[in-house]
Order: C-alpha cells, then structure tokens, then sequence
C-alpha cells in the first residue's frame, strides 16, 4: 500500500517535464528525490498531490488511482519551500485549519493540534500571528499543519532550503522520528546529496526529468547504476577519469593497475572511473594505493577536513580528507586513491563494477 | 584599502536603551587588518547583520567608532566609503549589458571611457564573463547574475572593503562551491580586504582566514577555522560549528578532575580550574571513539552520512554522538566510548574554562 | 479517458459566464454591427447598405474634426497625468505614519463619481459665482468657460488631471515599494545619482505597471463622455465635441442609427488598435531593450 507511478509522463506546451517514469515508492521510512533545479522533482511532487495532472500514465496512492482526483480528494498534505501559514490565522487556528476542514470535532481538533504543536516546540507561540515568528518557528507551523491530519501522504517540497544552517539539522532530525508510525507514505525533494544521506530511507535519484535511479539511500549512493546517478549524488562533484583496460591492467596515463575482481570479464576498452571526493586523499593510507599528481586550483579548509580542487590530465578533480592539509594554490601535489574503492562505468554510462 | 577598526562598538534599535537586553550588538572591539578575507558567522538575529551594515554605512552606532585606517568613519555616509557590497539576492541594473553592469560604478565616477573599457574587460575575464559581456543582464541565471554583484564590487581600484551579505542564498547547491572558490580566487589575485556573513558554518570557514562567530548580539569568538573546530571557547560555537556540533555532558569537578555519570573523564592539561553553576564537558563527534573499556553507553542509532557514519549514543538522559569511518565495524547495543583528551575540555556557565571572563 | 470528463465538466462552470459574456456585450455588439451595414426609414424596415455608412463616417468632416479632438485631448492627458503621477508616487514616503495619509488623500479623487466631479467643476469654475472662476477673473484673467474654447479645454483637462492623477500615482507606488532596499544601497555604494537611480532602478521596476496605467488613462480618456457633457455639453461651438458626444448627438440627437452605429464600431476599433499597439510596444522593450 504505496504510491505508484505507472509510466508517468508530463509535457506542458511541447516541453517534457518528466519522462516516462514508474517509481514505486517505500511504505515506510522517507522516500527522496535527489535532484539538482529543474531535474522535475516539484512537477513530481505536484503530480502526487494532484495539482497537476499526467500527460499519460496512472498515479496510485494505496492501492486506488487517484489519476483524475484533485487533491482535496487524495488526503495529502504538501510543505512547501516557503513557509506557507494563513497570515491572519494564529499557530493554533493554522495548524488546526485542516483538521477544520476534514470536520473534526472541536476537542480532538484541541488535543491534536496540541500534540502537533507539542512535537514542534511551537506550544509557547500558539496565540501568535505568522508575522510575528522567526523563519524557522514559521516552518514550524508549516510542517504541523501538514503532520496534524492523518495524512495518506505527505510531501516535502525542499522545506528546510530556507532556513539558518543549524535549525535544517535540527528539523532534518526531528522530522523522520516526527513522521514514524503515522502510517503516511512520506516523499522529500531535496537538491542536498548530504541531506538525503542523512534523511536515510530511500532515494529516486532525478535528472532532467528523468528517475535515474530508486532504491535504498545508502545503496543508491555506494552502488549507483550509472555515472549520472553517481554525479547527481555527490557533492562535491564525483571525480570522473578517462581510463582504458589493457588485459589485466587498467591504465590512466602513467598510471597503471590491477583490474578489480568485478571487471576481469569485461572487455578491453575506455571506461570511466568514479571516485568521490572522500575517497581521494592527500595521504597514502594503504600501499596498494594508486598515486596521481594535480596542480591544485582552489583550495577550501573547513577546520575538520581539506578539500582541494585540482586538474590532472585535463580532468577536474576533488579531493576530501579529514584534518588540516596544507596545500598550495597553483603548484602540483600527489594525491592517493585506493582503486578498489571506485566506480568503473561504461562507455553507455552503466556501472560496470 | 585599509585597515578596519570597529572600537567600543555598540548598538541598540531602541532610541534610549537602557539595559543590556535593550542591545542589538552589545561592545564590540576589533581589528581587521588590510587584504584580509573574514566571515561573521551566526544563527539569524545574532547581530551580524546590523553589523555589517554600520561598516557599510546604512546605520549609525549608538555608541563606538569605526576607522578604515586612520580615519573615523563613524559619520560618513555609504557613498562616500569607497565599499562594495554583495546581496543576498542579486542586484543588477536589468536595462543594461553585463558590460553596462560592471562600468556602471565606474562611469558614475566619471572615469575615463578608455580605462573604464580596459577595466571592465579585466574584471570580465576575472569572473569568467568576458563572452556574456554583451548579453542583457535580465536574462542570465541568478549564479551569474550574483558575478555581476560582485564584479561591481571588484571593478573600482579605491574600494576600502567588499562585504558579502550571505551572497550565496540564491545559488543552486551544486553550484555554491564553484562560487565560493571563485571569491576565494578573486581574494587572493586582488587582495582586498573582503567580510563574508553568512549562517552557513561551511561557507563561513571555507571562505576566511578569520572567523568572527556571534550569538545573541556578543563576539563569542575570533578565530581560525582550525582554532574555531578544534578549541571552542564557548559551547555555542562548538554546537555551531561542525555537524553534528559539539556533545555537551553535564559534569562535576572535584580537584580539578571531571567527573561524568561519576566516571572520570580526563582533560586537556589534565587538570580544569572549571568552576561555576553549570559545568559541562565538551568534546567533538570527531574525537570520540568505541573502545574496549571506559565510558559505557547504548548504541541508539546509526545515520549513514556517506564517506562516515554518525552514531548516536546514550549515557542515562545524555546523548553523545560519533563519528565512524566507513569500513569500520559498529558494536551493537552496549558500548564503551574514549574521548581524544586533549580535545576533551570543561566549560563553566557556557565558556571554556581556562579562557572564562 | 476518465480525465476528459473531468475537463468537461470543467465547461460547466464557465458556461453561465459566457453566457453573461454574450448576453452584455456580443449580442448588443452584434445588434450595432447589424445596424452599422442597413438602412431604415422608420417602421422597422431595413435595408442592406453595404460599407456606405463606413465610407461616409471616415470621410465625413465632423467625424475627423472630433477624432482629431479626442486624440489631442488624450495625449495631452497622457502627457501630463503619466509624468506627474510618478513624480508625485516617488515623493511620496515609503514608511511610517505618512504612508497612510498619503494614500488616502489620493483614493479621495478616485472615489466621487464621473457626473459628480462634472457638476463639482462646473460650479467650481463659474465666472460669477465659482471660486475658481471668480478668483481668476478678479486677478485680471479673462476666463469664461461657456464661451472660450481654450478656457472649455483648460478646465477640463484641469478636471481631469485633479480626477484620475492619483490612479496613476497609486499604481506607480505600488511599483516603488515592491523594489527590495537592496536595490538602493547598492546605487548608493555604486555611486549611482538621483536621476540613474530613476532611469536605471525605478522606471525598469515600474514598467508592467505604469504599462496598465497608461493602458487605463488611454482608454477612459479616449472614451470620456460624462464630463464634458456636464461641464460644457460639448460646446463652445463644438470646441469640446469628443467622440463619445458626438456619437451620441448623432444616434440619439439625430436618430441616424447606421452612420452612428457605423461610428462606434469605427471608435471600438480605433480604441482596441491603439491600446494593443501600446501593449504590445511596451512588451515587446521588456523582452529586448539593451
């Protein structure tokens, strides 16, 4: 009993906005749509809401198609980036709205709102007006109104995108515990990689319009089906090299080693090897670790890790390592990746091994 | 270009503040030295966005001085400042060409066509513009927009100070560090004093070589990325900065020896002179660790972060979490924790204690 | 498809509106399309007459004389209400307690009917008794209203401006305060003058609006009728015979239904043109202008 998308597909005026999709989406847990601006995650989530419709294809919320219903009728409740509250309501009217709505009695409309307030420490501000909070308690109030109803599916739409640093980690850790045992299929668009890693569950990777990939988080994010999945999943940017398998050996430039286990059947030929950041580092942690050198471009030092952005043979790469490294804009430094660890994908763009 | 003195600083929104509490930004001393690249850092309603804007002019302090050298600034209006300031949304003058954008200050300063040319054109090639130049600026996407911003800011050579306003609000994530390092490029080939605010702990200390971080309208701390990560002074800025922030164990101090749960955590130096109403250890996810024996908690949760996992524990009601790399193993239910000592620390009432006011 | 009965119902709901639609405005429409092409002599009976009444109407002296009329007055009330609306919406405050008196004063114009503001002036202006009238006349000015052309177009347009300037001044504010301070404090950090913050910031952030207020002051200038015909009925001589007027005289004064019918689809038409070629005029900058 989940949401369905039977080869789903939106065209507005001749542009499509989404390509023949069919996701079937957890029961439990969050389900996230990783994606950059205009990969379709909103037009998806406006699909499942109802406020638009499919160009073709069927949408199924619980084992009924909801395809042709308007999204009064599809029990859902959507967050939307921008904190969304009735501005001449206060918390507890705003909260209480669909409740309201959904003709609940006016003391169980009192004991949920409370509860639902309760959860989102909003308890001290339920007589307060919208204009008179801070973004954060204003999306607060957002996302109760859309917990407080029993909801068969509840949307997210980037809700923390707009909100200071600390209070995103905070929300972001409230809300699966929120949202657990509520019964409520549960789908969260995201453009942050670090986000949906975090929000655990699962993830529909999206890009341009296309699901490049669905399947368990943190499957989705070690074993990507293919290079646009794996990019759309890392920040920063996968490292991506040209290299070519000679027999035994998988060359890249001077470089040369053992073909992975996994490839030994594949044939010769140019693939593309997938490394993330974090897997290329500045020191040599193992012996059996394949050496580069880059001439480093940018360098950026968070106090707990270095990340430096350096070209090797005309490639850009990254590379992520705990602690403070020091390293020199302009000059060539060796970097070290264990080869094991990477991403071989063929010329198509599949993952290979 | 000079120095920036910020001297017995302060401000209230209120016309006659009485109390402490009345104080947007309460005293503020501080000192920024030429071409130097710094970040105010802070949740939003910590002060520094009045701030920045009494360096830049828009608002006059209640109380203190500001000097851009030698010269009190304190009552020069914005114009007259010779800064550069970057929004949190764009601003670009939508009439015009990108080339327009980046001469327009110059021109309103009745610079020369030929150095005004010659200027634009550099500038144009710092930001990686020079095949937009004659492209209407309404139309460009908001990240090259945002180069406009700041290529305006770049363009005059008289700036004292270009100051950023959380210029990266707008930008697609996968973009903002493209941004980012393209500022920090810019600073080191101009060279120009440069103050970053921001909320975002990223964005702060991968941009500046100093790192003012505030909370409620007070300094709480200047320093380093490296000092700010590694030696917190104040709880908050070791809850704020990095993610997860800083655990806090509530503690007791007997003779200078930590005490938690009644099992004796040592400390950096070995000995705190902690003393106060509130006394709480302070360590990073970074430097906890499972080990054979010590501390023993409950593993509650485990969160795949990626490249590490973040495990939450439990000690009775307080949670303390680390960090595990990926490929090592994670015991199940009860545990036993380390701390790296000389990143364990006490704090009293909210500050660390060798550095308590 | 279950989808398209859903779109049909759809149809529904907007039928009673095209029904209101076709029942105020195409069918009375159709009606003077019908007679702008017949003739009749009374007794109901009509006869097919082709283009004949268009032919005349455009050719005719006093159909032109009027047209030139009603467009030298529409530009001059262009001229004068566009400007000075936006000089009076950028002096206005954009915070505090003034904002408030500052609008209300100028909705006041805007609330007092068509025919009201006509009797209003036409008392105001009098040479005898009106205040107006009076006074210019005891400062030595020789101004009758009912007599001079000039003085008729004087008080008119005066009436006019005094009428709907607020509208435009109402519109342009609300363009003003949507531009973020961002905006000015980055002119002012660019060293940007008065005038580059106007030409640069404030007129670019104004456009769709002052777009609709021209829009609005074209067509109900070129189609102003109560006025007029209050304060002057039309004359001295014909000095203030507008369109609306004269089309009126001619189908009600003179009872000659095609030629008046053959006009006002020749005035719909001219107005529709002209307020489509602004339109689009004006679009079209928004999209290209460098």
């Amino acid at each position: 009993m989940t949401i369905e998308l039977r080869n789903v597909a939106k065209n507005v005026g001749g542009e499509t906005h989404i390509y023949d999709t069919s996701v079937r989406f957890a029961e439990t847990g969050f389900n996230v749509l990783l994606g950059e601006t205009r990969a379709g995650k909103t037009t998806l989530i406006k699909l499942i809401a109802g406020l638009e419709r499919p160009t073709s294809g069927e949408i199924w919320i619980k084992g009924r198609d909801v395809t042709t219903l308007s999204p009064q009728k599809r029990n859902v409740s959507l967050v939307h980036q921008f904190f969304v509250n009735y501005p001449n309501m206060n918390v507890f009217e705003n909260i209480a709205s669909p409740l309201r709505v959904a003709g609940v009695g006016r003391k169980e409309r009192k004991r949920r709102v409370e509860e639902a307030a309760e959860l989102m420490r909003l308890t001290p501000m339920l007589k307060r007006r919208p204009s008179e909070l801070s973004g954060g308690q204003q999306q607060r109030t957002a996302l109760a109104r859309a917990i407080v109803k029993d909801s068969d599916v509840v949307l997210f739409d980037e809700p923390l995108a707009n909100l200071d640093y600390k209070l995103r980690e905070e929300l972001r850790d409230e809300l699966p515990r929120l949202l657990a045992g509520r019964g409520a299929i549960v789908v969260y668009a995201t453009s942050e990689p670090h986000e949906a890693l975090l929000l655990g569950g699962h993830t529909a990777t999206m890009k341009e319009g296309r699901v490049t990939q669905f399947g368990e988080t943190s499957k989705v994010f070690r074993q990507p089906n293919n290079l646009d999945t794996a990019r759309v999943f890392s920040d920063p940017p996968m490292n991506a090299a040209s290299v070519i398998k000679q027999g035994n050996e998988i060359v890249m430039d001077t470089a040369r080693w053992r073909v992975p286990d996994a490839l030994k059947n594949a044939p010769d030929g140019a693939y593309t090897l997938g490394l993330h950041p974090h897997t290329v580092t500045p020191v040599q942690e193992n012996t059996e670790a394949v050496q580069v050198q880059g001439k480093v471009i940018v360098t950026e030092l968070s106090g707990s890790e270095s990340i430096a952005h350096f070209t090797r043979g005309g490639e850009d790469w990254v590379s992520q390592a705990h602690g403070v490294h020091a390293f020199k804009v302009g000059e060539t430094h060796d970097f070290y990746f264990d080869a094991a660890r990477g991403l071989y994908f063929g010329s198509d763009g599949r993952l290979v091994a | 270009m000079a120095r920036i003195t910020l001297d017995n600083l302060r401000h209230s929104y209120l016309p006659n503040p009485k109390s402490d509490e009345d104080y947007a930004l309460q005293q503020i001393d501080l000192e920024w030295q030429d071409g130097g690249a710094y970040a105010l850092l802070g949740p939003s309603g910590c002060g520094k966005s009045t701030l920045l804007n009494i360096i830049s002019g828009l608002i006059e302090p209640t109380q203190g001085r500001i000097l851009f050298g030698d010269v009190d600034v304190t009552n020069v209006p914005p114009a007259a400042r010779n800064i550069a300031q970057v929004f949190q949304f764009p601003v670009i003058y939508d009439t015009m060409t990108v080339y327009d954008n980046l001469a327009f200050p110059l021109r309103n300063r009745g610079v020369g066509k030929a150095q005004v040319d010659a200027r634009v054109r550099e500038i144009a090639e710092m930001i990686d513009m020079t095949d937009m130049l004659n492209r209407r600026a309404a139309n460009l996407t908001p990240d090259n927009k945002q180069k406009i911003s700041m290529g305006r800011g770049l363009v005059r050579d008289d700036v004292n100070v270009i100051m950023f306003d959380e210029p990266l609000t707008v930008i697609d994530p996968h973009l903002k560090w493209k941004l980012r390092s393209k500022l920090r490029e810019l600073h080191e080939r101009i060279n120009l004093t440069m103050i970053y605010v921001t909320h975002d702990q990223t964005e702060a200390l991968t941009f500046a070589d100093q790192v003012v971080v505030m909370d409620e309208g007070v300094v709480v701390q200047i320093g380093t990325p490296v000092e700010l990560f590694e030696r917190p002074t104040h709880t908050f800025v070791g809850h704020f900065i990095g993610s997860p922030g800083m655990n806090l164990l509530p503690c007791e101090v007997r003779e200078g020896q930590a005490f938690f749960h009644d099992s004796h955590v040592p400390v950096e130096g070995g000995k705190t002179s902690a003393a106060g109403s509130r006394l709480e250890i302070g360590v990073r996810p970074e430097f906890v660790s499972f080990a054979s024996e010590g501390l023993s908690v409950d593993v509650v949760k485990i969160t795949d972060a990626g490249r590490h996992r973040i495990v939450e524990t439990r000690a009775g009601d307080t949670a303390i979490k680390l960090f595990v790399d990926d490929g090592m193993s994670i015991p199940e239910g009860t545990a036993h924790l380390a701390f790296d000592q000389n990143r364990t620390r006490v704090y009293a009432d909210g500050w660390l204690a060798e550095e308590s006011r | 498809m279950a989808a398209k009965t859903e779109n049909q119902r759809a149809w529904f709901f907007v039928i009673p509106v095209i029904l209101l639609v076709a029942f105020n405005a195409i069918v009375p429409l159709m009606t003077v399309v019908n007679y702008s092409v017949q003739e009749t002599f009374g007794n109901n009976q009509f006869f097919w007459s082709g283009v004949t009444w268009f032919e005349e109407t455009l050719k005719s002296e006093r159909f032109q004389a009027a047209l030139g009329r009603q467009l030298l007055f529409t530009a001059i009330i262009l001229a004068i209400e566009i400007p000075l609306g936006i000089a009076i919406a950028l002096s206005m405050p954009r915070s505090g307690p003034w904002v408030s008196v500052c609008l209300v004063l100028m909705s006041l114009p805007l609330l007092i009917p068509w025919n009201v503001v006509g009797s209003m002036w036409n008392i105001f202006a009098l040479p005898d008794i009106g205040l107006l009238g009076y006074t210019l006349n005891a400062m030595g000015f020789n101004y009758d209203y009912t007599q001079q052309p000039l003085a008729a177009w004087a008080t008119l347009i005066a009436m006019d401006v005094w009428h709907w300037t607020s509208l435009v001044v109402l519109l342009s504010y609300a363009g003003l305060i949507s531009i973020p301070d961002a905006y000015y404090q980055a002119a002012k950090i660019d060293g940007a003058g008065k005038w580059a913050v106007f030409r640069h910031i404030q007129l670019p952030k104004m456009k769709r609006v002052l777009t609709i207020a021209i829009l609005l002051r074209f067509m109900d200038s070129f189609m102003i009728y109560t006025e007029p015909f209050v304060l002057t009925g039309g004359g001295p001589g014909n000095a203030t015979t507008f369109l609306s007027i004269d089309l009126v005289k001619k189908a009600l004064g003179e009872f000659d239904l095609g030629p008046a019918a053959a006009m006002s689809l020749i005035y719909f038409l001219i107005t529709l043109l002209v307020s489509w070629l602004f339109y689009t005029v004006m679009m079209r900058n928004e999209g290209e202008e460098s």
